[in-house]
């Protein structure tokens, strides 16, 4: 009868795992990254006692019915056992997918007053760059044919457009703190991945695709992004980081980027 | 229109030893050929996940062994990224396709329908060894891809393009080998289809006399219903892989837009969307999960309901559920692709699909404890592995509700909890369903039994195992830890985890070596297993009124006549504890 115990010692060990947190997520860096946190919270709540009830309860099931030369009970089934459970699922299941809902609409969906700083991604195997308008406020034109990397031009900018002359190309992204970001997520070869933990999202930059993905982030400091949708042999070491400042230096900071080009 | 279920039979008993053991048309043959092939490809996939492991906890360590399999790949004995990254996408294919599609379906689907239903074979014997050797070639094709240039590919079991479909210059192993990945994966999907033509005409016309489809066993719902999902699935997948064969080919650009430049070369494709691919795999993707795991669900209801002695709680609530799976897992592919760019408005719908197909599987889990409640459990190995699939169903199918949320998903996509999820629903899960068949089969299939000792250490060691492994993945998964990175230097919030990853490292090899007790088990038995009779359960299907291992031509000219349902067990005033099928009273 050594199963029941084997279940029971599983489900305490690993409920308390999950408990001590001890491999969590980072500190979150905006109200999104906080609401998901508590989302999260619940929903692992919800979970956590469903899995422990259930686990306990099949390891309990075991052992009271172990073989002791009883007669088992005949029993076919309870309609009235199958409606109840199916409601009570159904609610539970459908309750937690709706009340998540209200945070992916407002990541993805939810108009904005204000438009943000736009910001050009593009990735390729295995590198980030990131452009920003510049003084002006505007992108220069591009061109497939001028991507050139080794030239400092991955975003194949033309040379004669006069909105492109002050376009700033970084490796870094260079964002002022609580400030709504536009990005503008394009890849050049395969799809890759946009993912900041601290952020608590992702998003696959797929070629052909220009996809528009806003991000907030409240609290200066540095944070790593990861490129996390398998890209080839180098996916593992595609790193950027996400440099949140406060908008007196990302000022600072874009001024003498410009003066420099 | 059931039955004419006497129909007589072609034997191969007058035939030479190829037509009767390898191209046989014997369903139970052929059953053992498909169980065969996947034992061999566990053990292949389970030293691609072992060399795997040991590379992400010693990436810098040389091992001769490596170079010399592979020279490129290791140079120094120390593996590339690129090799890691093949041995991920083998891992990855062989497991879904060549163990987890082929050993409940093709193995025990094959072995035990035509036996559980009364019928003297499949219903077309000749195509079901097509179909086998069909699977069986599109095994070797995969696996020459490790032989070519450049090696076996690189881009997942997924294959999303354009990394799949641009060839070599997005990587090695994108060449020649992805080029035999596909036509792998296409060949496999062409037997596929056979064999769901085969079952499905099985199902509904080979039953015998009395087999109504409510008297069918639980086992014969979950293949009848698989081979329906095969039947859309698979469809759809062959036209994603010949798109993409004619992309990566003939220089079409079904999945490749405009503007490409890959590795600083300008392709000249237009048009094409990699999402479309993305659309076409998952729409088959997905109900995979479900033909890997119903024929489970389908062995475990009956095993439980054995050595319970006890009918299954909820027969037809069971049926119902499998139908609502089988009928859901339509509709919620888009769960792989909340953050693929598709409509943010599709990922709330398909949320709430994803979210309402866990209510069946709910359902069929609370049928299952009340099955075990007030019986008489007698804990065989096979009822070991029934009642550990029914913990590991619960605890890998509960993060499915977190990562079929988008709002949580944008987090977790692509991170080891989601390898952590998909091991244990789709892996252990129908790994110990498949276990629990063969220990419950054996006796009927080589008429020996296996050894009980050997068994339950193998189980309790295995259910240990498969949660010290991938209960660690979780909390890797939680600290944002991206899957199929070859190694984990280049990232700071990498290297607090280290720890996690060693542990699942040591747990994997642990388990792997375990794994071995039960080849033992298995071979030892199959030769030196002591007799088994014709029921040593006690079970009440057909396949046990047979002798065992059953004659070639099954029930010959007396099919039987069915009486009853297919969990009579402990009925009141009956004069023992079960009643077969065929069993007037």
């Amino acid at each position: 009868m050594l199963l029941p115990l084997v279940i029971w010692a599983t489900a305490v060990l690993v409920a308390a795992s999950f408990a001590i947190k001890r491999w969590w997520f980072p500190a979150p860096i905006n109200a999104h990254a906080a609401s998901f946190d508590s989302i999260f919270s619940v929903n692992l709540l919800i979970m956590g006692v469903i899995f422990f009830v259930a686990q306990a309860l099949l390891g309990w099931l075991i052992w009271k019915h172990r073989d002791r030369g009883q007669q088992a009970r005949h029993s076919e089934g309870s309609t009235r056992l199958e409606i109840l459970w199916t409601s009570i699922t159904l609610l539970l299941f459908v309750g937690a997918g709706l009340a998540s809902t209200g945070l992916w609409y407002e990541v993805h969906l939810s108009a904005l007053a204000d438009a943000g700083l736009k910001i050009e991604v593009a990735a390729k195997q295995f590198a980030w760059s990131f452009r920003y308008p510049g003084p002006d406020g505007k992108f220069g034109k591009t061109d497939i044919k001028l991507v050139n990397d080794a030239a400092g031009n991955p975003f194949g900018i033309v040379e004669n457009d006069p909105a492109g002359k002050d376009d700033i190309v970084s490796s870094a992204l260079r964002v002022p703190a609580g400030r709504h970001v536009q990005l503008l997520l394009q890849s050049r070869d395969v799809i890759h991945n946009f993912f900041v933990r601290e952020l608590r999202i992702k998003q696959d930059l797929v070629p052909g695709m220009t996809i528009p993905f806003r991000i907030r982030a409240d609290k200066p400091g540095e944070y790593e992004i990861a490129c996390s949708e398998l890209c080839g042999l180098g996916h593992h070491q595609m790193r950027s980081v996400l440099v949140v400042v406060s908008q007196q230096d990302y000022d600072t900071w874009l001024r003498r980027q410009a003066a420099q080009r | 229109m059931a039955a004419p279920a006497g129909r007589p039979k072609v034997t191969n008993m007058n035939h030479g030893f190829l037509r009767r053991y390898l191209f046989s048309t014997d369903h139970k043959t052929i059953g053992l050929q498909y169980i065969t092939l996947s034992i061999f490809a566990a053990f292949v996939g389970i030293a691609l996940s072992v060399l795997m492991r040991f590379h992400l906890v010693y990436p810098e360590s040389r091992w001769r062994l490596l170079e010399t399999l592979w020279p490129d790949g290791a140079p120094g004995g120390v593996m590339t990224p690129e090799l890691y990254l093949s041995l991920m996408t083998m891992h990855g294919t062989i497991m879904v396709f060549f163990l987890l599609t082929t050993v409940p379906q093709g193995g025990f689907g094959n072995y035990f329908l035509p036996l559980q239903i009364g019928a003297a074979d499949m219903a077309f014997p000749r195509l079901n060894m097509l179909s086998f050797w069909t699977t069986f070639l599109s095994f070797v094709v995969l696996c020459a891809a490790f032989f070519v240039e450049g090696g076996a590919p690189l881009a997942g079991w997924t294959a999303y393009p354009p990394l799949s479909a641009v060839g070599q210059i997005a990587g090695p192993g994108q060449g020649l080998g992805q080029t035999l990945w596909v036509l792998s994966i296409a060949l496999f999907c062409i037997a596929s289809l056979m064999g769901a033509i085969n079952f499905i005409t099985t199902t509904l016309e080979l039953r015998t006399r009395g087999m109504s489809l409510l008297r069918m066993p639980l086992t014969c719902w979950g293949w009848f219903t698989t081979a329906i999902i095969s039947l859309f699935a698979f469809g759809v997948l062959l036209a994603g892989g010949v798109l993409l064969l004619l992309d990566r080919e003939a220089g079409t650009s079904f999945f490749l837009p405009a503007g490409l430049m890959i590795n600083d070369k300008l392709l000249a494709n237009k048009g094409g969307s990699p999402l479309l691919f993305q659309h076409l795999f998952w729409f088959f993707g997905h109900p995979e999960v479900y033909i890997a795991i119903l024929p489970g669900m389908g062995a475990v209801s009956t095993i439980l309901a054995t050595f319970s002695r006890k009918p299954v709680f909820g027969y037809r609530a069971m049926i119902w559920a499998m139908l609502i799976i089988g009928f859901l897992s339509f509709v919620v592919w888009g769960h792989h692709m909340f953050i693929s760019g598709m409509s943010p408005y599709s990922s709330i719908a398909f949320s709430l699909l994803t979210v309402t197909v866990g209510v069946p599987s709910a359902i069929k889990t609370f049928n299952w404890l009340g099955t075990i409640w007030g019986g008489s459990l007698r804990l065989t190995t096979a009822m070991l592995f029934a009642l550990g699939f029914v913990s590991v169903f619960i605890s890998g199918g509960l993060t499915g509700l977190i990562l079929g949320q988008p709002a949580l998903d944008s987090y977790f996509h692509d991170t080891y909890f989601v390898v952590g999820h998909f091991h244990m629903i789709m892996g252990v899960a129908t790994v110990f369903a498949a276990f629990a068949a063969t220990f419950y089969w054996f006796p009927k299939m080589r008429g020996r039994m296996m050894n009980e000792t050997l068994g339950r250490i193998h189980f309790y060691l295995t259910f240990i195992g498969v949660y010290a492994i991938f209960i660690p993945m979780h909390f890797a998964g939680i600290a944002g830890n991206p899957r199929r990175y070859a190694d984990f230097a280049q990232f700071d919030f990498l290297k607090d985890l280290s720890f996690l990853h060693k542990a699942t490292t040591h747990a994997a090899f642990f388990t792997a070596a375990v794994q071995l007790l039960f080849l033992f088990n298995f071979l030892w038995s199959w030769w030196k297993g002591p007799k088994a009779g014709q029921n040593p359960w006690h079970a009440t299907t057909l396949e046990w009124t047979l002798p065992s291992p059953p004659p070639e031509e099954n029930f010959g000219h007396n099919p039987p006549q069915v009486h009853r349902g297919p969990y009579d067990y402990s009925l009141p005033g009956a004069p023992k504890d079960f009643l077969m099928q065929q069993e007037e009273r």
